[in-house]
C-alpha cells in the first residue's frame, strides 16, 4: 500500500480541490494539506526503502509479468521525495503569488494532477504504464502552461504541445515494437528477456527510438528547442515546478531504461549518450550566455544541466551514476529555487528583463544572499551542493579516462558562473534605474519567501553535510548498476 | 497483409510528418493525428494479424496454440486511442484559441517567445 500513496494522495487532493471549485479558500487549504501529506508519504517511503530494500506492489494482485507493477527502488524513492518537496514548495509559493483568476480556474487541482503524473512515472515498473503516466503529466502541464491565455503562453504552448506529442507518439511506437519483439512490458521481465534476445541489432535500434522519445522530454541536444521557447511564459510558480520536475522525469526514464533494459551494447549506446551529454552542456550554456532575460537564462541552464545528469549515465560506472543521482537531487532543489527567486524579483521590479532591473542588492540585501546561494551552487562553487555533484562526475570521468567530457564539464561550469554573475551584476549590483517602488503585500511575501529560504538552506546543508546524501546516492546507483535485486524483487525468487 | 499494413503505416508517418512541417496550424493538427494513428496501427500489426483465431486456451491444453492474434496490443491501442483522442481535443481548442489571440494560423508568425 505504501508505495502507491504518492500517487493516491495527489489524486485525492485534486478531486477534493475540484469539488471545492467555487471556494477558493478551501482549494488553497486542500492544496497545502495535500502537498504536506505527499511530502510526508514520500519521506516515509524513502525511509522504508532505505531500511528494507526495494518495495513492490502488484496492482490488483496480478502476479508480476501480467499485471501492472509498482516498484520503488532507492532512485525512485529519492525522485518521489524530491517531487513531494518541490510540490510543497510550489504549493506554498503559489498561495502568495498566483493570481485570483488562475486560482479560480482550477490551478490547484491541475498542480496536484501534475504531481500525480510525475510520481506515477517514477513509481511504475511497467513500460506502457510509464507512457500513460507521461500522458497524465503532459496533459496537466499543457493546461497549466496555457492557463491564463496570454499570447506568449499560447505561442509557447504550441511548440511545447507539438513536440511533446511527437515524443509520445515515438514512445508509443517504441513500446509497441518492443512488445512485439519480446512479448512483455514489465520492465524487470524485459530486462531478463532482453539479455537473451536474438536480435541485438534490432534491440539497439529500439533503444535509439527510446533515446529520442525520452530525449525530447528530457530536453537533450538536439531535441531541446521546445524548452527555452515555453518555460519562461507561464506564471513563475508553474515555471518553477516545470523546471524542477518535468525534464527530470525524462532523465529518470532515460536512466531507468538504459540501466535496466538496454545494457547489451554499452560501448555504442552509452558512448552516444556521453557525446549527447557534452553537446547538451555546451549548447545549453552558450544559449544562456546569449540571453538577457532572467527566466530565459535559467531555462537554457536547465538544458545545460541535463547534460551533466546524462553524463553520469554515459560514463556508466557506479561512481558516475552516483554523480548523476546526486546531481539530479541538487539540481531540482537549486533550479526550482532560482525560478522562485526570479518571481520575487519580478514582483519587486515588475520585469524579467535584465537591462531594466537593478539596485536589488541595495534595496533587498537578504534577497541578494538568497539568490547567491543557489546561483553559486548551480555553477558548482564549494562548499555548496553543486560542487560535490560536479566533483563526483568529474572524478568518474577521470577514472574512466574520458578527458574530453571532463574538460567540457569544467568549462561549462565556468560559463555557468559567468552567466550567473551576469544576472548578479545586472539585477542586483547595478544601481537602480527606477524611482518608484511597487507596493508589496507583506502577508503574501511570507508565502513567497518561506519556500525560497527553506530550499536555500537545504542547498547549504547538502553542501556542508554531504556524507549522508552521498551515501544515499551511492546506494541508489548501486541498485541501478546491479539490477538483479530489482528483477528479483519484482518477479519473485525465480530469476 | 503485413506488407500492406507496413506500407500504410509508412505512408501515415510520412504524410503526418509532412503535414507537421507545413506552416498552417490546421495542418499541424492533421499531422499530429495521422502520426498517432500510424503509431496505433504499428502496434496493431506488431501484435500479429491472424484472422478468426480467438486467443483462448483449448480444452485439455495449458497454453495458447499458435497461430493466434495477441490480444494485449489491441488493449494497448484502445488505451492509446483514448489518450490521443483527449489530447487531440485539447490541441484543437488550444490552436483555435491561438488563432483568436494571434489573429493568424501561420506558424511563422508565432515566434515571439523563441530565442
Amino acid at each position: 500500500m505504501r508505495p502507491v500513496l504518492p500517487i493516491l494522495i495527489p489524486l485525492m487532493t485534486a478531486v477534493a480541490a475540484l469539488l471545492a471549485w467555487r471556494w477558493r479558500g478551501v482549494q488553497r487549504g486542500v492544496s497545502l494539506l495535500g502537498a504536506v501529506a505527499l511530502l510526508v508519504a514520500a519521506l516515509i517511503l524513502l525511509a522504508s526503502v532505505w531500511r528494507d530494500g526495494i518495495q513492490v506492489v502488484q496492482i490488483g494482485s496480478w502476479p508480476a509479468p501480467f499485471g501492472i507493477t509498482v516498484v520503488v527502488d532507492l532512485f525512485s524513492a529519492i525522485m518521489v521525495a524530491l517531487a513531494g518537496l518541490m510540490g510543497l514548495a510550489v504549493a506554498v509559493y503559489s498561495l502568495g503569488s498566483m493570481d485570483t483568476a488562475r486560482e479560480e480556474f482550477g490551478y490547484y487541482p491541475l498542480l496536484h494532477i501534475l504531481l500525480m503524473g510525475v510520481c506515477g512515472a517514477f513509481l511504475t515498473g511497467d513500460l506502457f504504464n510509464l507512457y500513460v503516466w507521461f500522458e497524465v503529466m503532459l496533459m496537466a502541464s499543457f493546461v497549466l502552461l496555457v492557463l491564463g491565455g496570454e499570447r506568449a503562453q499560447i505561442e509557447g504552448a504550441i511548440k511545447y504541445v507539438t513536440l511533446n506529442l511527437m515524443s509520445s507518439a515515438l514512445l508509443l511506437a517504441a513500446v509497441g515494437i518492443l512488445y512485439g519483439l519480446v512479448g512483455t512490458l514489465n520492465m524487470a521481465d524485459l530486462a531478463q528477456k532482453l539479455r537473451s534476445a536474438h536480435h541485438p541489432g534490432l534491440v539497439t535500434t529500439l533503444s535509439m527510438l527510446f533515446l529520442v522519445a525520452f530525449g525530447i522530454k528530457a530536453a537533450v541536444f538536439p531535441l531541446f528547442f521546445w524548452l527555452p521557447a515555453s518555460y519562461h511564459t507561464p506564471p513563475v510558480a508553474v515555471s518553477a515546478i516545470f523546471a524542477g520536475l518535468l525534464t527530470k522525469v525524462g532523465v529518470y526514464a532515460l536512466i531507468r531504461v538504459f540501466t535496466l533494459l538496454f545494457r547489451h551494447d554499452v560501448g555504442y549506446t552509452h558512448t552516444l549518450i556521453l557525446i549527447l551529454a557534452g553537446l547538451t552542456m555546451i549548447t545549453g550554456v552558450l544559449g544562456a550566455v546569449a540571453q538577457n532575460e532572467f527566466r530565459r537564462i535559467l531555462s537554457f541552464h536547465i538544458v545545460s544541466q541535463i547534460g551533466y545528469m546524462i553524463m553520469g549515465l554515459g560514463l556508466f560506472t557506479p561512481l558516475a551514476l552516483t554523480g548523476s543521482v546526486f546531481y539530479i537531487t541538487h539540481h531540482i532543489i537549486v533550479k526550482t529555487n532560482l525560478f522562485l527567486i526570479s518571481g520575487v524579483v519580478n514582483r519587486l521590479c515588475g520585469t524579467y528583463e535584465l537591462k531594466n532591473l537593478g539596485g536589488l542588492y541595495q534595496a533587498h540585501p537578504g534577497l541578494a544572499v538568497l539568490f547567491m546561494i543557489p546561483a553559486l551552487s548551480l555553477a558548482g562553487l564549494p562548499p555548496l551542493s553543486g560542487f560535490w555533484a560536479k566533483l563526483t562526475l568529474v572524478q568518474a570521468g577521470l577514472e574512466t579516462e574520458q578527458y574530453v567530457i571532463v574538460l567540457v564539464a569544467l568549462a561549462v561550469g565556468v560559463l555557468t558562473l559567468l552567466s550567473m554573475l551576469k544576472i548578479w551584476t545586472e539585477a542586483f549590483w547595478k544601481p537602480s534605474t527606477r524611482n518608484s517602488q511597487p507596493s508589496v503585500n507583506r502577508r503574501q511575501l511570507v508565502h513567497v519567501f518561506f519556500p525560497i529560504i527553506v530550499l536555500a538552506l537545504l542547498t547549504v546543508v547538502i553542501g556542508l553535510v554531504v556524507q549522508p546524501f552521498f551515501v544515499l546516492a551511492e546506494r541508489a546507483a548501486d541498485q541501478l548498476i546491479n539490477p538483479e535485486a530489482y528483477i528479483r524483487a519484482v518477479l519473485g525468487g525465480t530469476s | 497483409m503485413e506488407t500492406i499494413l507496413a506500407v500504410v503505416i509508412g505512408v501515415l508517418y510520412a504524410t503526418g510528418i509532412y503535414m507537421m512541417l507545413r506552416r498552417s496550424l490546421v495542418k499541424l493538427i492533421i499531422g499530429l493525428s495521422l502520426l498517432s494513428n500510424g503509431a496505433n496501427l504499428l502496434i496493431f500489426t506488431v501484435g500479429r494479424l491472424t484472422r478468426a483465431r480467438a486467443p483462448f486456451v483449448p480444452e485439455g491444453a495449458d497454453a495458447l496454440q499458435p497461430p493466434y492474434a495477441d490480444p494485449l496490443p489491441q488493449a494497448l491501442i484502445l488505451t492509446a486511442i483514448v489518450i490521443s483522442f483527449g489530447v487531440l481535443g485539447f490541441v484543437v481548442v488550444l490552436f483555435h484559441r491561438a488563432y483568436q489571440t494571434v489573429g493568424t494560423d501561420d506558424l511563422d508568425e508565432m515566434k515571439a517567445t523563441d530565442t
